[in-house]
């Protein structure tokens, strides 16, 4: 019955009850986008290393997984790697920043291709060694570029020889020893990928490279799924933090408001079913429950516009950006929410609870 | 001789506001015996809505001794007083005061709820829907009813839960010579049928004429007629 006379009330104000849980549910989309794309961010790139098909990754000193390595690593440590135990492969890569989470890498082809077992072209064709770049297609759509087009980096501009299908290393690619000169680190590479002819071999292979390079961060493929997560991205971290915060923020304030005022409008009310023989916890349970139902129909709003921005990042900046959608996600943001609403709720509810039924009945 | 289902003696209430104290009642005594219907009248500003909010339990007393049905409303607490509403006082109002989101049979059935009371409708209640001819605007909202028909569903709310006491307070007031008459009419049905215990607030003669004893209500007194 309680439930019926809520449903009513929140019914009866469709406009209040559209924007406040609109409002409530831009806290969940918020989290369950922010999440999501760090999350599919992290995947991707995940997946994308994986696509190397390499057993072992070496990176410059000083530097995680995750940031940008920095062309630290003299090359001549290329062909040394090659020299050791179970080695089968090993190929150096230029990684040049491009402002924000985009990077192009300069790569040796050949080397690439031969660990990777080959790149597919959707068009054109590999560079050749002139000013020449390669991009995945999500790349291309997001930049609208195709083979033939032109791309400024560092200053110059290079041709787009082709479009391979994304999914290995990076989404735009260039000629290792050319950006090498033009970048000015010519003899100097950022990661070097290894493949080995037995990938059980690489927890050893690891420990023997140690020895010779203690200052080097080097991992297996296994380590991979544990350093591309939340924890390994500490501004991740911070910024899911600030936005929790910001949504129960939200959702306290939203609730506050349209609590406060629809129990202004419903003084009367309150004293008809105090009069009625209500008590102070029938009428915060009505309150509450008014909040909860609030809270939840937000969230779901909440939800599913995380499906719109998931849509979005997907057609308009693919390259940039991925979105996953976190499931594991919808109960916390929701209860996130909704500790908000409860939040909000308190004060109107006990001042409704309180109030005293002859203020509202009085004949006027 | 049988107990009197209300009995007061030198009730007084003093509202303070601001620093002026009102002396609302300044010393009522009445009984009323079990299944009377009582009118009560007098001037505006006299008391007559205040004597019925304490025994109805809306606001406490401040001297005096007031029994309901062998309780005793001076020792009453707050959470005693919100029984007392939900077991054994029905309200009704000048301005009928439903609840305008829920539906006729809604609001009937919140008072239920609240009472904790579950299960169908009891026959006795049915046939006093069917006297009060709102069984076929179960699913009406309020608004979409007449003032009279508003306060029919409006002293079928007060009932549902079987009160000792029925407190109507100018019940007639909102309405027209023929509403009020035929609301008159059913509150004295309920009073003879079921034995229910009235009182009723009026300004109208003629709505006073329709109880069995009438009380004057001047300056915070009651006067027998
Ligand atoms: N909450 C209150 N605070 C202060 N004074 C009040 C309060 N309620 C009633 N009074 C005063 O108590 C006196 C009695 O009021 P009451 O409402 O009982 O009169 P009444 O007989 O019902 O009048 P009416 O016929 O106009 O309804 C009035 O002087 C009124 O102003
Ligand atoms: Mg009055």
């Amino acid at each position: 019955m309680v439930y019926k006379l809520v449903w009513e009330n929140l019914k009866h104000r469709p406009v209040r009850t559209l924007l406040s849980s609109l409002a409530i549910g831009l806290g969940v989309t918020m989290m369950l986008t922010l999440v999501g794309v760090g999350e599919g961010m992290l995947r991707e790139q995940e997946a994308r290393t994986r696509g190397v098909g390499a057993d072992i990754i070496i990176r410059p000193s000083g530097s995680s997984v995750i940031g940008i390595a920095p062309p630290n690593i003299n090359e001549k440590l290329v062909a040394w790697v090659l020299e050791q135990p179970h080695v089968a492969q090993s190929t150096g890569i230029v990684i040049y920043p491009l402002g924000g989470v985009s990077t192009v890498h300069g790569v040796d082809f050949e080397e690439v291709t031969k660990m990777s077992g080959g790149f597919t072209f959707l068009s054109g064709r590999p560079f050749k060694d002139a000013q020449e770049a390669i991009i995945d297609e999500y790349f291309a759509k997001e930049k609208k570029l195709k083979a033939g087009s032109t791309v400024k980096i560092l200053n110059r501009d290079w041709i787009v020889s082709g479009v391979f299908r994304g999914g290995k290393l990076t989404r735009m690619m260039l000629p290792k020893k050319i950006l090498q000169d033009v970048s000015a680190t010519t003899g100097k590479v950022s990661v070097i990928y290894v493949k080995l002819d037995d990938p059980s071999k690489s927890a050893e292979v690891i420990t023997h490279l140690k020895k010779t390079l203690p200052d080097y961060p080097i991992y297996s493929m296994d380590e991979l799924a544990s350093q591309f997560s939340v924890n390994s991205v500490p501004e991740l971290k911070t910024f899911i933090g600030v936005v929790i915060s910001l949504s129960v923020l939200f959702g306290f304030l939203v609730v506050f408001l349209a609590m406060y005022t629809a129990i202004l409008e419903r003084t009367r009310e309150i004293g008809i079913l105090k009069a009625l023989g209500a008590g102070q916890g029938y009428v915060l349970g009505i309150l509450l429950r008014e909040t909860i139902l609030l809270a939840v129909i937000g969230s779901a709003f909440g939800i599913g516009m995380s499906y719109v921005t998931q849509w979005m990042i997907a057609t308009f900046i693919p390259a940039s950006m991925t979105q996953a959608i976190v499931y594991e996600w919808w109960p916390i943001a929701s209860g996130i929410t909704l500790g908000g609403a409860l939040l909000g709720v308190f004060y109107p509810a006990i001042k409704a609870s309180r109030q005293d039924a002859l203020e509202s009945l009085s004949y006027d | 001789m049988t107990e009197p289902i209300i009995g007061i003696r030198d009730l007084r209430k003093t509202f303070r506001s601001g620093d002026v104290d009102v002396h609302a009642l300044r010393g009522v005594d009445l009984a009323v015996e079990r299944g009377e219907f009582l009118a009560v009248v007098g001037p505006s500003g006299s008391g007559k809505s205040t004597l019925f909010h304490i025994l109805g339990g809306l606001t406490p007393p401040t001297a005096g001794t007031v029994m309901i049905d062998g309780q005793d409303l001076m020792k009453m607490s707050d959470s005693d007083r919100t029984r007392l509403r939900m077991k054994s006082v029905g309200f009704v109002f000048q301005k009928y005061n439903l609840l305008p989101t829920l539906t006729v049979g809604d609001n009937i059935k919140i008072a239920r709820d609240i009472a904790r009371v579950k299960g169908p409708l009891d026959k006795q209640f049915l046939e006093v829907l069917d006297a009060l001819g709102i069984t076929d605007k179960m699913d009406r909202k309020p608004r979409q009813l007449s003032g009279g028909e508003q306060q029919r569903v409006a002293i079928a709310r007060s009932i549902v839960n079987h009160p000792a006491i029925l407190l109507a307070d100018e019940p007639t007031g909102n309405l027209d010579t023929e509403n009020s008459t035929a609301v008159l009419g059913l509150l004295r049905d309920l009073n003879k049928r079921l034995g229910q215990t009235i009182l009723m607030i009026t300004h109208n003669p003629d709505a006073a004429a329709f109880a069995d004893r009438i009380v004057h209500m001047r300056d915070g007194q009651l006067h027998a007629a």
